[in-house]
Parts: structure tokens; C-alpha cells; sequence
């Protein structure tokens, strides 16, 4: 073994040993590593109840309500296979809409319900023009209907 | 074979080949980025969410790409100076990691700049922001390590273990969307099957990404002449150059 050799021994095994190092930590970690809860692992108690977390999902098409008198409002959260109804008083991003992904920051009461001091819009990974999305739009959109079992 | 590429990696040769190509990069990236910009601003649709703001892609994505990029150039060139002893790459390494971190807080800045009218927030604590930021103190701390150790060698193999065991963060940067739930969005182009972009907003995107690549390699060749310059101040021949060009002698 020439020293080249044992150098670039040396220089593989720290590379290849923090890549495991950090898989391990990273996989410890998992779970402090989501930024959101779905409403499916909040439905399997998973969510914590004693302290604000976040929840993230698609806002349910014709779900949204509103106090015409004050900024309140609330809405359903679903990820598909499970639903939440959160409700918050404040000021939303543009991006809200019905059908668009959204990120609450909150509390979860006791009767299952969200309370949220802060709602982010989520957009996704797709980038057309309107005229394109348009002609997609009918298929993309999630409903009630969405939420089978 | 190997005597001709031995060659290009002593610095004085080194040196004579950046000054010849540098401009021809600076060239290209200008008429790249003049296209890019032309067809990014101008040509490409609104889309279909975003409306106008989804434009400040055409800067974040090229800078987030270079910003790993650059690392990875740094890293490898460490690695070929360690292994090696190539000199080359102590000087490739130690003039890449300022332009890395630039690349990083531009990233950085204009991903706050288009969260804050999208998603609502300048910042979120997401797996993808947060490894990105790491990125910028691995950059910061290569760099001060670089101004605390005198010796310059020894500064470069120091840098070198550094910069290799932070390229553990690269994979990371690029899977976080994919391995947690996070506020930013999976990918678009790097990504297994078609981009989901419309064709019309892509080729702008591309043409600023390889702008950007072109540009990015450019200042690199520069700034490496100028560490070569320092590196080799005593020698004879980076005497006669700056003897030549008649400026006042170099700080010792």
C-alpha cells in the first residue's frame, strides 16, 4: 500500500463513515424532522396534544367558511384519507384558495378540531401558464368526494 | 498522456490557460444570461398561481443549483489536493468557497424574497431551508478556517477535511423534499421523469442555469490566478510576470 493509497483509503472511509453517521442521526430524528402533521397521522393519535404543532394538507373544496363580521373562519384540511376542520382568525396568503395545499400552525382541542395562529400556502412543484392549467383543472381538484375510507 | 495533463496542473501553466479562456466565459455567460433574462422576463407566461412573482425562479434555481455545485467542486478539488498533492487543487479549493457562499445567500435571499408573497413567511424551519443554511456556515466556516491558519498548505489540507465531511449536506439539500414533509416544494427538473414545467418557462430556466454555470467557472479562473499569483510569490517566474507588466513590487 503506497501512501496515495492509503491517503485515499483514509479520505473513503471518512466520507462513507459521516454519510452513516448522519443517516443514523437523521433517522433518530425522523419524526422532529417533518415540518407537518397530515390529518392521517393526527387521526392515529400520532399529532402531540399538549403543545403547538403544525398541520398540513389540502384544503377541501367548498369547505371554506367565513364571518362575514370579523376575520374568523375555518376550513377542512384532508390528505385524501383523513379530514380535520381547522379554524383561524387572521390575515391568509394570497396562494389560499380551495384545493391548494396549506400549512396551519396550531393546537389541537380536544374534540379533534385544529386551531390555528398561523396559515401558510403551500405550492406545488407545477409551473404553466393559466391557459394550460385550465384545461387540466377539472381532474386536479379535491373534494368530499376524495375522502372515501 | 500524462505528462501533457501534468502539465495544465502546475500553476504557471495553469495560470497562462485561465487568462486565455476567462474571457471567452465571460463572453458566453453574458450572451446567456441576455438570452435568459430576455426569455425569462419577457417571453415566458405568467403562471398559472404564482402569476408574475413565480419569475424570481429564473435567480433562485440557478443560484440554488450553483450554490451545490460549487461545493462539490470545492470538495473534490480538496480531495485532489489531500490524495494527490496536487497544488492545483489547493488553490481551486480555497478560491471556489467565497463564490460558493454567494451563490448560497443569493439562493438564501431570493427564496425569503418569493416565500414571503407565496407561502406567506420570509422563513419556515423546513428540512430543505434549514440544510441550505447549513450549507452557507460550511462555506463561512471553510473560509475563516482558511484566514486562521498562516501556513497556507496546512490551511488547504485542513480546508480539505472540512469541506469533505460537509459533503454530506449536498444529498441531503437536494432529498430533504422527499425524505420529510416540508413548506418547500418537491422538485421540478431534477427529477425522475419530465420536468413539470411548461416548455416555454424551461428553456429560459435552463438557458440562466448554464449562464449561471458558464459565469460561475469564470470567476473561478479568475480568482484562482489570483490565488496562484500569491501562492507562488517567490518564484521566479510570477517575478518576471508582474516585473514585466511594470507593477510595484508585491507585498512579501
Amino acid at each position: 500500500m503506497t501512501p496515495r493509497h492509503r491517503r485515499m483509503a483514509t479520505i473513503t472511509v471518512l466520507v462513507v463513515g459521516m454519510g452513516l453517521a448522519t443517516a443514523l442521526i437523521l433517522r433518530a430524528f425522523n419524526e422532529n424532522l417533518m415540518y407537518f402533521y397530515s390529518p392521517s397521522e393526527i387521526a392515529a393519535g400520532k399529532a402531540p396534544s399538549a403543545r403547538d404543532f403544525r398541520i398540513g394538507g389540502m384544503v377541501v373544496v367548498g369547505s371554506v367558511e367565513r364571518n362575514p363580521e370579523s376575520l374568523e373562519m375555518s376550513f377542512t384540511l384532508t390528505d385524501y384519507a383523513h379530514q380535520t376542520r381547522v379554524s383561524y382568525a387572521g390575515i391568509l396568503p394570497d396562494l389560499f384558495r380551495e384545493g391548494q395545499g396549506i400549512v396551519a400552525h396550531g393546537r389541537l382541542t380536544p374534540e379533534g378540531s385544529f386551531i390555528a395562529h398561523e396559515v401558510l400556502a403551500k405550492h406545488d412543484e407545477n409551473y404553466m401558464p393559466p391557459e394550460v392549467a385550465a384545461s387540466l383543472k377539472p381532474q386536479s381538484l379535491p373534494t368530499t368526494a376524495a375522502n372515501a375510507p | 498522456m500524462f505528462a501533457s495533463w501534468h502539465k495544465y496542473a502546475s500553476l504557471m501553466h495553469f495560470h497562462a490557460l485561465s487568462q486565455r479562456v476567462s474571457p471567452w466565459c465571460f463572453g458566453l455567460s453574458a450572451v446567456l444570461f441576455a438570452a435568459g433574462l430576455i426569455g425569462g422576463l419577457g417571453l415566458a407566461p405568467t403562471d398559472y398561481q404564482q402569476g408574475e412573482s413565480f419569475r424570481i425562479i429564473y435567480v433562485h434555481v440557478p443560484s440554488a443549483w450553483l450554490s451545490m455545485f460549487a461545493y462539490i467542486v470545492m470538495a473534490t478539488a480538496g480531495a485532489l489536493s489531500l490524495i494527490w498533492k496536487v497544488k492545483l487543487g489547493e488553490v481551486i479549493a480555497r478560491a471556489c468557497a467565497p463564490l460558493g457562499a454567494s451563490f448560497t445567500a443569493l439562493a438564501l435571499v431570493t427564496g425569503a424574497l418569493w416565500g414571503k408573497p407565496m407561502w406567506g413567511t420570509w422563513w419556515a424551519w423546513d428540512a430543505r431551508l434549514t440544510s441550505e443554511l447549513l450549507l452557507l456556515f460550511l462555506y463561512l466556516g471553510y473560509i475563516a478556517l482558511q484566514a486562521a491558519i498562516d501556513d497556507r498548505r496546512a490551511a488547504a489540507r485542513a480546508g480539505a477535511v472540512l469541506a469533505l465531511v460537509g459533503v454530506v449536506n449536498i444529498p441531503i439539500i437536494h432529498y430533504s423534499v422527499e425524505w420529510w414533509s416540508t413548506l418547500h416544494q418537491p422538485a421540478t427538473i431534477t427529477k425522475l421523469g419530465a420536468p413539470s414545467i411548461a416548455t416555454s418557462m424551461l428553456i429560459p430556466l435552463l438557458l440562466m442555469a448554464f449562464a449561471s454555470q458558464v459565469f460561475f467557472f469564470a470567476v473561478l479562473l479568475v480568482r484562482t490566478r489570483c490565488e496562484i499569483l500569491e501562492f507562488e510569490r517567490h518564484t521566479q517566474w510570477v517575478k518576471a510576470l508582474v516585473g514585466r507588466s511594470s507593477m510595484p513590487t508585491v507585498i512579501a
